[in-house]
This record gives C-alpha cells, structure tokens and sequence, in this order.
C-alpha cells in the first residue's frame, strides 16, 4: 500500500515524461538530487533505475576512486573528511560514499560517518552519501558499484569509498577502489600477525593513525618486515607506510594529511603509467558482468520458483531426502534452457 | 524492490544536548529504518543539503534550546528553495504548546515533545511518511 503512495511525488521517468536519457542528462549536469535519487533507486533494487544507468556508462571511467578501510574506530572517518579538504584545496571534485553496517535484526541502520564530514555540506563541490549494507557482506554495500558510475558520470575527479569497519577479509573494496588505504592504529598488538592475508594484502598505502600513541613504533617495524617479505621487482609498488599524528595536533596532522594525499596522487600515476589501472579496470568489468548475470539471470529464476511455490516444494523434498539439492537444481537449469529456447 | 524509510536526525543550532536524538536514532533504527545521524551543532544549510544529497524521506530536528522557531521554519525553507520540499520536516525537543500553531503554519508536520512514546514516534512516521 505504501508503495502506491510513493510512485506519485518521485521523479519516475514514466511518471513526470522524464525519460531515461533525460535524467542521466541531469545527473551529468551535477543534479545532486537526481543523482541521490538514482542511487535510492539502485539500493532499493526498483528495476528502472537500470534503465539510466545504461545512459550514464559511457561518460564514467574518469574518476580516480578510492578505498578508504580498516578496523572500526581506527579513523576512517576522519581521514576521508582530511582528504576531502586536501582535494578540495587543489579545486578537485569530490565525492564520498560512506558505508556503514544495517542491522542483521532489524534491517535498519545509523549511518553516522557523516558526522566527521558535515563542514563540506555547505560545499556544492562535495557529495557525501550514506549506504547501508543491506546485508551485503564485503564491507560495502551493493549499490555501491553503480553509485560509483553515477558519480563519476557527475564529474567529480575524486571518489572516496569509506567502507564498514572490517574485520580481516572484507575486501570488496579492490574491485572499485584504484587505490586502497589501510588505516590502522597502534596498541593492537599481535593483531598484525592475525591479519597478514586478507586486509593486509590489499592495501596500497598503510596509514599507522593516533601515531603519538603507544605501540605505533612497533607496528611499523611489523609492517615494514612485512612488506620485506615480499620479492619486489624493480619499478613495482610497495606499499608506503604513512604516520598520522593526533588529530589535536593541527601542524604535524596536516602535514601528514599533506603527505598522504601526495602519495594517493602519486600512486594514481603509478597506476596510469605501468597500465596498471587498465588491469584494474578490467577486473572491475569482469566483476560488474558477474554480478548483473547473477541478479538478472538467477534473480528472476528465484523469484519465479518462490512465487509458483516450486522453491518450497524443493526445500520439502530435500528435508524428506526424497531428492537432493544438485538434482533439483539441474532439472531447473534444463527447463530454464528449454523456455529459452522455445522462446527464440 | 525493497523500499526503505530514510530518516536524518538532526541537531540545528546552539544545543549540546543530544540523548533526545541518539535515542531516537537507535529506535528507528530497531524500527527497520535507515538513519543518519549528523551530530550536534549544526547549521539549517548544512542540515537541508546533507538532507538533499542523503534523498531522506524525513527530517527530524531535534531542540532544546528555544531556538525551535527560527531552526525549524529556517529548514523547511530551504528544503523548499532546493526543490525538495517532498523531504517531510518534524521537530522535537523542549517546545512550548503556544509554539505550535506557527511551526505547523511554516511547514513544520508534526511536533513531539516529551512524554511521548518512542512507539507512538514510529506508528506515526509508518502512517504518515512515504518513500517519496
């Protein structure tokens, strides 16, 4: 019934005679309120926003995005704020999308990154926006992808991707994210050990933040053997270990902050001139066509099995052991080929 | 297609006084919405365009200073002038019955003040709040 309610006041390309190249049209334009909306659309999952993004893929592939991860409270928030001062200070573009966890529970959430940013609101240069994770389990949400595209298609030259507080293998952001930072804090201990594979593997700068702070010497030293670990080719990138000081103190924190964000530009370079970006871009359009297959083929063949019933019928047959999984599924796949045939 | 109800809990103005607001923000979220939660002191401009740029379905001001009726009206103004006046505004906090009439007057849809339930705050936003 809500749903009824909604479709009137919401600029729906059938409703309002917008049509799909017009809107993207608004988007490239820099219409903050269509882009939000499109992204709305795409974490609600409504199956016409889609239909724009179609429009807004060929002007996307400009910006230079970037992860910004690591443990709850190790500063995130704060850095990606930092950075998009330091971006704004050389008249970049910018934008951030800040993921934070909905509740198993309830499916609601507190998006509360933006707290840290709220001094670019006033800022028509800056986009920050807010995504649940929705149950998406990478660290990111599933919108995050296109949010990125739509984005991009904006103009903005920096896209920030704050993602949830990870544990030790979230790590969805390296397939949208050209540069990735590891922020990590000291006092964690042996911690280091544990995450050698997974996060640690990721990153293309490590930033040690709260730096004044007990412990950050050793987690340096930890790093860097880490790293030494590695066989370097020449000309390769190692990550650099990067030292924020305490937030309170304004003159080194801001040239650490400067540092940072020297070293982001610098590895962008690094990226474009070994060919490197055009590898990520690559993975990152393997990943998109998997991910639409999966939504548009497996989706609809999902629903159509839950809405005939045939899905229950499937789960009871399984309890009963009267067929198992891998049969059920291979009859589904013959008939789904079947249908596709007879429909050509 | 799930639609979900996005709310920003705000603080306008002069007001540290914010376990009015964090509460809420916990109870909508437990209530299966999504919340963003912008902090304290915050200016009406910098309210209405985060407002914007989230595409909430529903601003809720939070105000214990006295300051309601500037903040409140301030909000729903410039939600307006944005073209966004669809993002419905409602206020709580230390608010006086004479004020009503002239917050609900400049826009403001409802007004809460303590004593109310934190499940009469939701049945309202589910009865009166559509994803726009």
């Amino acid at each position: 019934m809500m749903e009824n309610r909604n479709q009137s006041a919401r600029e729906r390309p059938e409703k309002e005679g917008l049509d799909h190249v017009e809107l993207a049209r608004k988007i490239r334009d820099g219409n903050i309120r269509a882009a939000s909306r499109l992204i709305r659309d795409l974490e609600d999952n409504v199956p016409q926003a889609k239909g724009t993004l179609k429009h807004i893929y060929p002007h996307t592939g400009k910006a230079h995005v970037i992860g910004i991860t690591g443990s709850p409270g190790a500063g995130k928030s704060t850095i990606t704020d930092e950075l998009v001062s330091a971006f704004r200070e050389k008249e970049n573009k910018v934008a951030v999308l800040a993921v934070d966890p909905s509740s198993p529970f309830s499916g609601g959430a507190i998006l509360g990154d933006r707290i840290r940013m709220q001094r670019h609101a006033g800022d028509p240069d800056v986009f920050i926006r807010s995504l649940a994770t929705r149950g998406a389990l990478g660290g990111l949400s599933g919108a995050v992808g296109s949010s990125v595209h739509i984005l991009d298609a904006m103009g903005k030259d920096k896209i920030l991707i704050e993602t949830v507080g990870v544990g030790q293998q979230e790590v969805d952001v390296i397939n949208h994210a050209h540069t990735v930072i590891v922020v990590l804090v000291p006092g964690m201990g042996d911690d280091i050990q544990a995450i050698k594979a997974g996060i640690m593997e990721v990153a293309d700068i490590f930033v040690i933040n709260k730096s004044h702070r007990e412990g950050t010497r050793r987690l340096q030293k930890e790093l860097l053997s880490l790293l030494d670990l590695k066989e370097n080719r020449s000309g390769e990138w190692t990550p650099p270990v990067i030292l924020v000081d305490d937030v309170l103190n304004k003159e080194t924190f801001n040239g650490n902050i400067a540092t940072l964000c020297q070293t982001i530009d610098a590895h962008h370079q690094h990226l474009i001139s070994t060919r490197l970006l055009e590898k990520k871009l690559e993975k990152k359009a393997i990943v998109e066509i998997h991910e639409v297959l999966k939504s548009s083929i497996l989706g609809p063949i999902i629903k159509e099995l839950q809405a005939s019933g045939e899905f229950d019928n499937m789960v009871s047959k399984v309890m009963k052991r009267q067929s198992d999984p891998y049969t059920l599924v291979e009859d589904v796949r013959s008939a789904f080929i079947r249908s596709q045939k007879g429909g050509e | 297609m799930e639609r979900k109800i996005r709310i920003m809990v705000a603080k306008p103005g002069l007001d540290g006084h914010d376990r009015g607001a964090r509460i809420l923000a916990r109870c909508f979220r437990d209530a299966g919405f999504e919340v963003i939660y912008t902090g304290c002191h915050q200016t009406p401009e910098q309210i209405a365009s985060a407002a914007i740029q989230e595409d909430v379905d529903l601003v809720g001001l939070s105000c214990l200073s006295g300051a309601h009726k500037y903040l409140f009206p301030k909000v729903v103004e410039l939600l307006k002038e944005q073209g966004a006046q669809d993002i419905a505004v409602i206020g709580g906090g230390i608010i006086p019955e004479q004020d009503f009439e002239q917050l609900y007057k400049a826009g403001v849809k409802e007004i809460f003040t303590p004593g109310k339930s934190l499940e009469s705050i939701v049945e309202w936003i589910r009865n009166n709040i559509a994803v726009h």
